[in-house]
């Protein structure tokens, strides 16, 4: 073809256009922990941005610990036997669960304050992986999740919380806690996006967590509940993930009765299985409310 | 201006329009439909704005385009790509900067745009140079290491279109970028938006104002109800209403009847005369010449004239003359009421 420009002999050829960089939406599971870890880092920048938010989840909890240690803690009896100091160190694998359960809520607050602000509409329309905005969320709030533990834990140490198991063991509680923290996170992920105002999201996940954190073995032992909320209670995952954080710290006293059903004798493995239970509904659950957008 | 192709040889024949929606229908529930059989077409390198009031069904339409929704009905491609099977390929060929200023708060201008950058998968370095070519470019190299959080409502939405430019897109979705700004962000943002076009790119902007539409868009659609209603060059849809007309405002009610005869022995048209604020209208052509003989004459009649001029058809004519109702009455309806 003649007409076809080319580089005219004596003159300058033009400069070719550089190829422009077009961006290849690739897919495949390396890109979703790639697009997955740059949300998170995002989340994790507005932990150390905005402490108000870390100052709350430490500071209640502390209370929390004070306050049923000193005030309740010489009033409720383990085994038949009121001992403040045995309390104490049974009430402190409760305050753990509830605490990590409530650092959940954090996830579905964070996505409905994204839906309203429209960065959810950013992401939406980005070649991203659709689990990464979700699994960014949900993994930053494990890191808030960590920090609030440790600063619990040092607040048990002061009370005279030990844990008296090995390591190996103690590190199986803490982790076990984290792992049903972040499933639950899943779930409080799927409602956030479903109601989309961060402050209906507080208002509803507090009438619901609460009742669930209380309706278990995390502060007083299941024995003196009514026979209904007993046998709630002992299939409440809340009371199984507090009571294998409780043996798995060593912090069963020696009195008191060994607990009725399945679920609280298998405390670890009930757990667990609840945990899978809420990913495998959750997870795709999620991913596909975040698709669906929220329509404005 | 020779720009590099890529659409699919299929749709070879559409590579002009590069954005085609065809029967458009989006509804919620059985009662609202946002979008009620929808038809655009828009040429590769131009402007398509798209104006309507309120609830018109603007941004369902973008939200349509960029993938965001689903339609219920119809089909629209893209950049040759269908915007429900497509949908991956297409977003990261397209940019969009929406109502609400999408950025985060917590993060700082800099930190905004690599984040962008990284999710359409440029890379680390790429993210970061484009992050700083970018707030260089709108002029926010000074609050870069700021958390957004402390930026004016301007400097957010400028951080949000250059969000949607990080990754250099065939097709750029604004709506309504300036809606809520004050009137001199507003200046600044269409110069930005002026200037983004002259570089080429294919820009489909949804606006509620009328100047707006007029000054960046190379067409108009206006859209009533989910439907287009019209479009046309600002000049073709502003022909619609009629051409120029002069406009006399008279000092005292009297004079009314001198000044009409005048007037229509002058232009050889029918005048309209509103009793109410002593102005006639009629239609004239000859522009600033009509207006000083008009003058003249009206002078040479006894009238005297507090107000005379030539008005052109303002898009707002336009609107009122498709509608039956003007762009804002559905603001101003609660209060007239």
């Amino acid at each position: 073809m003649s007409t076809t420009p080319a580089t005219t002999a004596g003159t300058t050829p033009p400069r070719p256009r550089a190829p422009r960089e077009r961006p290849v939406a690739t897919t495949g599971p390396f890109t979703a922990v790639n697009d997955g870890w740059t949300v998170a880092r995002r989340n994790l920048i507005k932990i150390k941005r905005v402490p108000d938010l870390l100052v709350g989840s430490i500071i209640s909890p502390i209370m929390f610990i004070l306050l049923f240690a000193y005030v309740f803690g010489g009033a409720i009896s383990l085994g038949g036997e009121v001992d403040p100091a045995a309390y104490r160190e049974y009430l402190v694998a409760g305050i753990f669960a509830q605490t990590v359960i409530f650092g959940a809520t954090i996830t579905g607050a964070g996505m409905a304050q994204d839906v309203k602000t429209g960065i959810i509409d950013r992401f939406r329309s980005l070649p991203m992986a659709p689990s990464a905005v979700l699994v960014g969320r949900t993994t930053a709030d494990v890191v808030n999740n960590v920090l609030t533990i440790i600063i619990m834990s040092l607040t048990s140490l002061v009370i005279g919380w030990r844990i008296d198991t090995s390591v190996g063991e103690a590190l199986l509680g803490f982790v076990l806690l984290l792992f049903f923290a972040y499933c639950i996170s899943w779930i409080m992920a799927f409602f956030g996006l479903l109601v989309r105002t961060p402050e209906v999201f507080n208002n509803v996940t507090f009438i619901v967590i609460f009742p669930l954190t209380f309706i278990a073995n995390t502060f007083v032992p299941l024995e003196s509940f009514p026979a209904p909320l007993r046998v709630f209670a002992s299939w409440n995952p809340v009371s199984t993930v507090t009571q294998a954080s409780r043996e798995l710290f060593g912090n069963i006293p020696a009195d008191i009765p060994p607990p009725e059903g399945w679920a609280l004798q298998n405390p670890v493995i009930y757990t667990i299985l609840w945990g899978i239970a809420i990913l495998v509904v959750f997870v795709p659950l999620t991913v596909r409310q975040y698709q669906r957008g929220a329509a404005r | 201006m020779v720009r590099r192709l890529s659409v699919p040889s299929a749709t070879i024949e559409d590579v002009t329009d590069i954005i085609v929606a065809e029967g458009l229908v989006k509804t919620y529930g059985k009662k609202v439909r946002a979008l009620d059989g929808l038809d655009l077409r828009v040429a590769q390198g131009t402007v398509l704005g798209l104006l309507g009031p309120n609830g018109a069904g603007k941004t369902t339409a973008v939200r349509v385009l960029t993938t965001l929704l689903q339609p219920t009905e119809g089909h629209a491609t893209v950049a040759g790509l269908d915007v429900v099977r497509d949908a991956k390929e297409l977003r990261s060929r397209i940019g969009v900067s929406g109502q609400y200023a999408a950025v985060d708060e917590n993060l700082t201008g800099y930190e905004n745009l690599d984040m962008v950058g990284r999710l359409y998968h440029l890379g680390r370095t790429r993210s970061r140079t484009r992050a700083w070519e970018l707030l260089e470019r709108f002029d926010l190299t000074d609050a870069a290491k700021r958390p957004v959080g402390t930026y004016s409502g301007g400097m957010r939405r400028r951080l949000d279109l250059a969000g949607a430019l990080v990754a250099e897109p065939e097709v750029l979705f604004l709506d309504e970028p300036t809606t809520g700004l004050d009137p001199r962000s507003r200046l600044g943002m269409w110069d930005v938006i002026a200037e983004l076009v002259a570089g080429g790119t294919t820009l489909l902007l949804t606006t509620q104002y009328l100047e707006e539409a007029d000054r960046l868009a190379d067409r108009i659609a206006v859209i009533d109800q989910g439907r287009v209603i019209a479009q046309g060059t600002a000049d073709q849809l502003k022909e619609q209403v009629g051409g120029e007309r002069i406009e006399v405002t008279v000092a005292d009610a009297s004079h009314l009847v001198p000044a009409r005869n005048a007037l229509a022995g002058l232009t050889g048209n029918e005048v309209g005369v509103e009793e109410h604020t002593r102005t006639l209208t009629a239609p004239v052509t000859g522009g600033v010449s009509m207006l000083v003989d008009a003058v003249r004459a009206l002078d040479a009649a006894g009238v005297q004239v507090l107000d005379a001029g030539i008005r052109r058809p303002t898009l707002d004519d336009v609107f009122l003359t498709l509608t039956g109702h003007g762009a804002e009455d559905e603001q101003t309806a609660g209060a007239a009421a």
